[in-house]
């Protein structure tokens, strides 16, 4: 009975094909660890946006008059409303500490080289995309840090020479925030931008597939079709899509060995990520400001003005400079550089486990440079901070110099033939 | 070594912000308010000094009397009765019928809401805000603040608390002696002792705390079950994943 409508099924769309090709049959290295979590974790956490995002918008009201106070009608009045709130809004900084990792895990074994250029320039979309999602969210609550927050971004646009001006009313949709932005904000918050986050995640998907995962290693599974003997294929079934073109070694099936062990990293994460939601939604002022609880007055301009968390390493690299124009070039570049990695890194060798030693440190000094950027970005200015941001805007980009430079000619450590665990 | 780098870091980032990141006003030193939001006698102390003393300016605007009273265990007879001063119905919001143009023009702004005060000032801050008046002929009110400068609010509790004098102290700062007020001390003309008057003051930011997020309480109970139930999922998936792979080699 199943079996007959399973076929009726598959004669009129490819639903058991796909399913193999993607899920059952699909080799995936064996080797997989920790930092290979946070692609599926990323897409539970979209899930979980636009779900809780679906629910939050059946009360919201986007209107300068009404945004302010429907939120908190939503946080008192709606059944559960609290809940869908909190998950919206932790779920925003998750998707960056998600998405975060995930990047920091293609950087440390080089999964952005070739032949996954296209994959890594998606995702660069997806982060971009993802940015100005968030950006556009958080004006929705038209709290304090909404409006100043945006007012700031926005201006940033002012700096680009002959264009500027009219572009930021462009964006606006009048001389000051209002609530004609915070209308536009809305649409492109929960139609036009979740549109394209899910197009260029399917897209990264197709792209994954095609090319198939790096790991740990950084050793490539697929192997030159008849260079592998029999006996050292894995004795799991893969679909002949991949087999036809290519031999594979040390893979297995993504489901059910992946879907498992994903599953150990959602319930895992969803401890860490309920105890924010239930105990401590604001995160110290770090997820929601405390500002942000006062409704927005174009009067009163707030005391200091941080973006969020996930902006600030962006932001304090925009506040290093001192020339506005030049300050918001070098954000922008920042971002570009990261696009360009698969061509900046000329290297052979993809894992940092088989680079030479200064990679390595090259690495770490750009996650503290990272970290600390976020922290003065995060925090009112002072002399110090300010020389800090400057060190630190140079060393974010010494990173990709340096890297570009010894990649060419790198002392790599001899790759084994096979994955090893 | 680079993951432990980085939870480090990130550990210690987390740990040198939340103490500087708001930090508004002047830097004065917040007295802790030791309020406990589970102290449903607090609550409804609380309450009773907010509908008394503050609710003739201040509102609080998106809150709602009934569930308020829900809430902090008042019956609703009771809060109708008590609590109630304008007739409104007990599903209304607790709110008056002050004109902001009007306050604007008397306390030279319109009284804030107060609805989330304990989200944007936080509990320490109130608790602070409300011990540290005292007298200064120089202001409309005859009162200034030492957290919060030239306010505009006069000092409502005086009743309570009596009349507040600054005490002050010549400390050095940045090679200039300067006087600072360092604290109040009250002429004990109030109708409460200074230790009855820091129990009101906490009450009333105890219910300030409340208002600001009334689903806190609701959210940890059903926090401990979704954590609970996440644990032993977890562990029942680590066992699952641990069975799936044992031939994975």
């Amino acid at each position: 009975m199943i079996g007959k409508l399973i076929g009726w099924i598959d004669d009129r769309i490819p639903m058991t094909r796909v399913w193999n090709m993607h899920i059952a049959q699909y080799p995936a290295p064996k080797n997989f660890n920790f930092w290979y979590f946070f692609g599926s974790l990323a897409m539970l956490v979209l899930v979980n946006q636009i779900l809780t995002g679906i629910w939050l918008t059946m009360n919201f009201v986007p209107s300068a008059e009404g945004a302010f106070a429907s939120v908190e009608y939503i946080m008192r009045d709606v059944e559960y409303g609290w809940l869908l709130r909190y998950l919206h809004s932790t779920g925003a900084s998750a998707f960056f500490i998600v998405v975060y990792m995930h990047m920091f895990r293609g950087m440390i074994y080089g999964s952005y080289q070739k032949p996954r250029e296209l994959l890594w320039l998606f995702g660069m979309f997806i982060f971009l995309a993802l940015m100005a999602e968030a950006f556009m969210g958080y004006l929705l609550p038209w709290g304090q840090m909404s409006f100043w927050g945006a007012q700031v971004i926005i201006s940033l646009f002012g700096a680009i020479p002959v264009i500027g001006d009219d572009l930021t009313l462009w964006i606006r949709g009048d001389y000051v925030i209002s609530g004609a932005t915070l209308n536009r904000f809305f649409a492109l918050h929960v139609i036009a931008l979740p549109l394209v986050i899910v197009i260029l995640v399917f897209l990264h998907i197709v792209a994954l597939h095609e090319v198939g995962s790096n790991n740990p290693e950084g050793i490539e599974i697929k192997r030159k079709k008849g260079s592998v003997a029999e006996e050292d294929k894995p004795k799991f079934k893969f679909h002949e899509y991949y087999t036809n073109k290519k031999d594979i070694v040390d893979a297995i099936p993504f489901h059910p060995y992946y879907t498992v062990k994903d599953i150990v990293g959602v319930v895992g994460f969803l401890i860490l990520f309920c105890w924010v939601v239930f105990f401590m939604p604001a995160m110290n002022g770090f997820f929601l400001e405390a500002p942000n609880f006062e409704a927005a007055n174009p009067l009163k301009t707030p005391e200091h003005i941080f973006p969020v968390w996930y902006f600030t390493p962006f932001y304090a690299i925009l506040r290093a400079i001192p020339d506005k124009l030049i300050g918001v070039a070098a954000m922008g570049a920042s971002i570009v550089v990261l696009a360009l990695l698969p061509w900046i890194d000329r290297g052979r060798v993809k894992s940092v486990r088989y680079r030479c030693g200064f990679h390595k440190w090259n690495i770490a000094g750009f996650v503290i440079t990272f970290v600390l950027l976020g922290w003065v970005g995060a925090t009112p200015q002072t002399d110090l901070k300010t020389i800090i941001s400057q060190v630190c805007t140079v060393t974010y980009f010494m990173f990709f110099v340096l890297l570009f430079i010894y990649s060419k000619n790198e002392k790599t450590k001899p790759m084994p033939e096979r994955l090893t665990k | 070594m680079m993951k432990k780098l980085l939870i480090g870091l990130f550990a210690l980032s987390v740990n040198l912000l939340p103490n500087t990141v708001f930090a508004a006003g002047p830097s004065v030193d917040l007295m802790k308010a030791n309020n406990d939001i589970t102290d449903q006698p607090s609550l409804q102390r609380g309450a009773k000094l907010f509908m008394n003393y503050c609710l003739g300016c201040h509102q609080m605007q998106y809150q709602r009397y009934e569930r308020t009273f829900r809430d902090i265990g008042i019956p609703t007879e009771v809060g109708l009765e008590q609590l109630i001063f304008d007739g409104s119905k007990v599903g209304s919001h607790i709110t008056n019928a002050i004109e902001k143009d009007d306050a604007a023009k008397w306390f030279g702004a319109a009284p804030p809401d107060l609805t989330l005060v304990a989200r944007v000032r936080g509990s320490d801050w109130i608790y602070t805000y409300l011990k540290s008046f005292y007298k200064d002929e120089s202001r409309p009110f005859g009162v200034n603040n030492i957290v919060f400068p030239s306010v505009g609010m006069p000092h409502v509790l005086q009743e309570l608390q009596g009349v507040p004098t600054a005490i002050t102290e010549e400390v050095t700062e940045h090679g200039h002696t300067v006087t600072k007020i360092v604290g109040t001390q009250t002429d004990g003309s109030g109708e409460l002792s200074d230790d009855e008057y820091d129990d009101a003051v906490r009450d009333l930011t105890n219910f300030l705390e409340y208002v600001g997020e009334p689903s806190r309480l609701e959210s940890e109970a059903l926090g401990i079950k979704v954590i609970g139930f996440l644990i032993i999922l977890f562990i029942l998936a680590f066992m699952l994943k641990k069975e799936y792979w044992r031939d994975v080699h």
